[in-house]
């Protein structure tokens, strides 16, 4: 594991809409040089320049990104080993694109601190710093599991869970008919082990597909529509999804649960929340709902506080104002197109000075300057996600292919007549790679599932 | 009283399949060992199957053999019939067994064990260990004997605190009413192990004269010559058949009807069973939509008529086995000379112990076996040789010897046991094994002969047949690498003729036979080998080649992990001073102090930010000290 080359993005996303991309190993070069085009290979370089050029899709030759690549070699490195930074400038898809190719020609996502710990480990660093470099990795682990915890509670690991526990059974029938050879189970057949696996693989190729387009995978920046019922959340959620996902009416309460929908604004992918609206009620259904909307709020990245132009400040506004403060946060108000009730001044006040954006989502008048602002507040570094998020989803996308190849190798495996049980190492691949995207642990579920799917014994 | 015996270089306690290939090993590397056991009655006794061999476990009947054990040329010398299973699949998971005579089973062994020099054998109860300042250096028996010795061997089986039952009647007993051992499983407490309590069980045996065959399948043995030993050349060719017949509508009724009475479901039984060795009543409850059973009826052996009802393990009171056995085809009648029962006994938490088997706790005290929390006769022989092995290199003050997961399947078992512990009986299964492809029945003396050979357990003679078998091996897949035909007319036809497409490029050999559709004797057809070769080097070249690809895929994964192996742990780690570490893991890292990273990463719960929070601190001690 030590050898290997890593990679992980190096600067922190928003920061600045320039991201480096640092790659650490022996292999650097010539691995970078696969999605590389500039005048020179990079392998030719001077050691401790930068070159101009362009990374591109080795099979399709599909321009991705234009690039400044600084070519740095062992051992005068952070990590003493060879090393290539990848400035990327188009943008959050291209660094992400750029990342997931890099990782498709053989080059490991870095675990949380690794860099760090290379160079710790290569002499770099001295000794005093070992407690920092212990304190680095924890925190970003730490960070990562936070990211992880969120993405197993989506849709892509309910998908996830449903391929794995496919294949276990495919796995755990084949290990009763390999251990217990005289036990009545049925045999499986190599025609019904490639037929399972081609319908894995269309499930696997749509996620992937998805994965791409940043539907589901891009976990994006959990931003949240809070505010009173009736004040129009859903109807944003709509427009900015361009949807009509989420249920309208002019009853109050009428969203009873938190509603998730994924957009991309102005480059940037968010996982928008559509919340009920909270207020005091008595009816439990809706008191669910504003539980779930105060547990989205929790965990939002970004509030987006709503309230109504056309109404006067109410005691429920008050107590959200109070409660958003803590969070990056933009205060929308809706409904522009009505009569003004609300007193702007009162409002940018109590809500200590975040920035106010009146808007009608019925006329879409001010939803471009919704959108702007979001993009501004990401760029100017105030919303802190973390680049975790984008390195998972690189890192998802390249563990989903990982699976698909591994299905696919099964099939051909089994096509060819190659005995099911050896076609097995690539299912138990495939199965280890799809944990791997959850963070499921795997060495006894496996076991387990043989005795609870099949009655052995003596 | 107690009195001074004699004075040994390592003392075995058990003549279980354990005790047996441990004292036989340490005997063999030059060692003075002294055996105790129980009865001389029961050495090597099968309280359970009359049989030995399997998926996996028959895999690791002939890797001892590979290093040098007894237990493939014992039952070469007794079976009642061999098959091999799995034909129909793999190479890697054929697998090998063989019904055992289970009374001359004993007997070979016994011989064996009285005909090696180095080795005494004595009937005798261990109650203590000796102790001297901390270390073990030897053992006290009931009758005041105290033997020293520079290493000892805990190979203890079910004895411990063992405990029979069958439906409400219990009573303190070793299997099969034999004396159970208890001063000395409180002995271990005391010296301050951890103990888990597990349970097994066996079903009721029965007279052949009672039974009807002509209701059932016959399972006859194969007509090919079997052996486990690669050294096995006499052949047993008269064999006894088993016999498969189903439980129906009736016993699962009449079993449904008596569960109040069964200890399981009253809450009598404490231990741990093994989910998959569950007893009849526990799979009618489990898998109540399941409307049969099957029942192997096995011979004990060839001089008894006592036959082993396998599928119909159970601690039901005695007279409702009986008329459980009445309901099922062929059994009618049968009488039932042998109550079936369950057994409860202490075993030792093994994450106590090192890979090599010896305790953390008492240095020079190994334990190997089922009381290492294991089920299996082949399971502890495994064990039981390993230990036997490091018992025997500590007194020779040389390093352990410890087997991969990637060398054989027994060193998975070591692992798993070491560093996962297990809250069931641990049984192997292929699937336990993340390289199963490389570790084949067919090559495991390549996989351990030279291993064998370094201990010194494999002689001379036998390791010079070995080298020129591998050497055969390797020359004849260079030839067929080499050997290359051209795609014309003559070559075309006669693959037209072994009804394989044509060749459009000039091809090798070796690639022909990867063609699913090709043997190696048909490709000899093609172009014979030079010389004659032995079957199994014919085999090995034909595996070798065919899968060559899938081989190679294994061998990558293996490459990666051998690095982490080779990362060993310094003993001065103190993990109470790493920081960085969640609690859990520091917690499972100080139970199981395991020996490299490797180790470290596989224990359940330490996650790969802790390895490289270990690795930094291990780097900071290095450059400090
Ligand atoms: C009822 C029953 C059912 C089983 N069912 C199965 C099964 O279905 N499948 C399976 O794989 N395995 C089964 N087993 C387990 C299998 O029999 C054991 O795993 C295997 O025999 C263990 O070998 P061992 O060498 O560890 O111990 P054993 O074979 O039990 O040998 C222990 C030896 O230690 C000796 N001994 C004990 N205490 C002392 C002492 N204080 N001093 C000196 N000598 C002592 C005994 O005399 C004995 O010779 C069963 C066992 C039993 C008892
Ligand atoms: N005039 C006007 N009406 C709007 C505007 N936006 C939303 N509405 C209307 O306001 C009503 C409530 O809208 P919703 O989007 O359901 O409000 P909500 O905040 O999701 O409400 P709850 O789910 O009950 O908390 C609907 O009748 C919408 O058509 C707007 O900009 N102008
Ligand atoms: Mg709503």
């Amino acid at each position: 594991m030590e050898n290997d080359t890593i990679a992980a993005i190096a600067t922190a996303m928003g920061e600045s809409s320039i991201a480096i991309i640092r790659v650490s190993g022996q292999e650097a070069l010539t691995l970078v040089d696969h999605i590389y085009q500039g005048k020179n290979k990079l392998i030719e370089a001077t050691s401790h320049t930068v070159q101009y050029g362009h990374i591109v899709h080795p099979s399709t030759n599909e321009k991705v990104d234009e690039v400044l690549v600084t070519v740095m070699m062992a051992p005068r490195t952070f990590t003493r080993e060879n090393v290539v930074e990848i400035s990327c400038h188009g943008g959050l898809i291209a660094v992400e694109q750029t990342l997931e190719l890099l990782l498709s020609t053989g080059v490991r996502l870095a675990e949380p601190g690794e860099f760090t710990k290379r160079a710790f480990l290569n002499g770099r660093i001295d000794l005093s710093q070992a407690e920092a470099v212990i304190d680095l990795i924890r925190a970003k682990t730490d960070k990562a599991a936070k990211v992880a915890i969120r993405q197993s509670e989506g849709k892509l690991s309910t998908h996830i869970r449903s391929l794995r526990s496919e294949i276990v059974e495919t796995l755990a029938h084949l290990a009763v008919n390999v251990d217990y050879p005289e036990y009545d189970a049925d045999v499986l057949t190599g025609q019904f082990v490639v037929e399972r696996c081609k319908s894995m693989q269309t499930d696997l190729e749509r996620l992937l597909q998805t994965a791409r387009q940043g539907k589901i995978l891009r976990e994006g920046i959990a931003t949240a529509i809070i505010g009173r019922p009736n004040v129009g959340k859903s109807s944003l959620m709509n427009a900015l999804t361009q949807e009509n996902k989420a249920i309208v009416t002019d009853i109050p309460g009428t969203t009873r649960d938190v509603i998730e929908e994924y957009v991309n604004v102005r480059g940037i992918p968010l996982k928008l929340l559509d919340t009920a609206g909270i207020r005091e009620t008595e009816d439990i259904v809706e008191q669910i709902g504003v539980k779930r909307s105060e547990k989205a709020l929790q965990s939002a990245d970004l509030v987006l506080f709503m309230i109504n132009h056309a109404e006067s400040l109410q005691k429920e506004d008050l107590f959200l104002l109070e409660k958003i403060k803590a969070y990056p946060s933009l205060i929308i108000i809706n409904k522009t197109d009505l009569p003004q009730q609300i007193d702007y001044e009162v409002v940018q006040a109590k809500s200590g000075n975040k920035k106010m954006i009146p808007l009608s989502v019925k006329t879409e008048n001010g939803l471009d300057q919704l959108e702007e602002a979001i993009k501004d507040m990401f760029f100017a570094g105030n919303i802190d996600v973390n680049d975790q998020t984008y390195v998972s989803n690189a890192r998802h996308i390249q563990l989903l292919e990982q699976a698909k190849a591994s299905i696919t190798e099964v099939i051909s495996g089994v096509e060819q007549g190659i005995p099911l049980d050896m076609a097995e190492i690539d299912m138990k691949n495939a199965w280890q790679s799809l944990g791997e995207v959850i963070g499921e642990a795997v060495a006894e579920d496996l076991i387990d599932q043989i005795f609870s799917q099949f009655c052995l014994g003596k | 009283m107690s009195y001074q015996a004699s004075n040994f270089d390592v003392i075995v306690i058990g003549a279980g399949h354990a005790g047996c290939e441990a004292a036989l090993a340490a005997a063999r590397m030059g060692c003075k060992t002294l055996l105790l056991t129980l009865s001389l009655d029961t050495i090597a006794y099968m309280p359970c199957n009359p049989s030995i061999g399997g998926p996996a476990k028959g895999h690791v009947v002939r890797e001892l053999d590979a290093l040098g054990g007894e237990m493939g040329k014992n039952i070469d010398k007794t079976h009642i019939q061999m098959r091999m299973l799995n034909t129909g699949k793999g190479p890697a998971v054929y697998a090998l067994r063989a019904q055992a005579d289970k009374v001359l089973y004993q007997r070979e062994m016994k011989k064996a064990i009285e005909e090696e020099p180095n080795l005494t054998l004595h009937q005798n109860m261990v109650e203590k260990l000796l102790m001297e300042d901390g270390s073990c250096k030897g053992v006290i028996t009931r009758t005041g004997a105290e033997y020293h010795a520079k290493t000892v061997v805990l190979t203890t089986g079910t004895y411990l605190r063992g405990k029979i039952i069958i439906g409400d009647l219990q009573y303190e007993s070793g299997p099969n009413n034999q004396q159970p051992s208890i001063n000395l499983a409180h002995h271990l407490q005391e010296l301050g192990f951890e103990m888990v309590r597990f349970k097994t069980g066996t079903p009721p045996r029965i007279n052949s004269r009672t039974i009807d065959t002509s209701k059932m399948e016959i399972q006859p043995g194969d007509t090919e010559p079997r052996a486990f030993s690669f050294e096995t050349k006499a052949y047993i060719m008269d064999q006894l058949p088993c016999w498969l017949t189903y439980t129906n509508e009736k016993t699962h009724q009449y079993i449904q009807d008596n569960l109040h009475r069964a200890p399981m479901y009253s809450g009598q039984i404490e231990g741990r069973g093994p989910r998959y060795c569950p007893s009849i009543e526990d799979k009618i409850v489990r898998f109540a939509d399941k409307n049969r059973h099957q029942i192997f009826i096995e011979p004990e052996g060839r001089e008894t008529l006592e036959m082993y009802v396998q599928g119909l393990s159970t601690s039901l009171p005695e007279d409702v086995q009986q008329d459980i056995l009445r309901t099922i085809d062929g059994l009618e009648k049968a009488e039932m000379v042998r109550t079936g029962y369950a057994i409860e006994y202490d075993a030792i938490v093994p994450t106590q112990l090192w890979p090599s088997l010896e305790t953390k706790l008492v240095p020079g005290l190994f334990t190997a076996g089922q009381i290492n929390g294991t089920s299996g006769y082949e399971e502890a022989a495994a064990q039981g040789i390993m230990a036997g092995i490091n018992a025997a290199r500590k007194v020779q003050g040389k390093e352990p010897v410890v087997l991969n997961r990637s060398d054989a399947y027994i060193g998975v078992l070591i692992d798993d046991l070491v560093t996962k512990g297990t809250n069931e009986p641990y049984r192997l299964l292929t699937s336990r094994a993340e390289y199963r492809l490389l570790l084949r029945h067919d090559n495991a003396d390549l996989r351990l002969t030279d291993k064998g050979y370094e201990i010194g357990l494999i002689k001379e003679d036998r390791y010079q047949r070995f080298v020129a078998k591998r050497n055969a091996i390797k020359t004849e897949i260079e030839r067929l690498r080499k050997t290359k035909l051209t795609p014309n007319a003559e070559v075309q036809t006669k693959l037209a003729e072994l009804g394989t497409p044509d060749i459009n490029n000039v091809t090798e050999l070796a690639n022909l036979i990867k063609r699913p559709e090709l043997t190696y004797q048909e490709i000899m057809k093609l172009s014979p080998a030079p010389v004659e070769l032995s079957d199994e080097v014919m085999e090995q070249v034909e595996i070798q080649l065919k899968y060559e690809g899938y081989i190679q895929k294994s061998l990558l994964q293996v490459d990666k992990m051998k690095r982490m192996e080779e990362k060993r742990i310094p003993h001065w780690v103190d993990y109470t001073k790493i920081s960085g570490l969640s609690s859990e893991s520091r917690e499972k890292l100080q139970q199981v102090m395991p020996v490299s990273l490797g180790q470290a990463s596989r224990i359940s719960g330490v996650n790969p930010a802790d390895i490289s929070i270990l690795m930094i601190y291990i780097e900071q001690g290095g450059r400090t000290a």
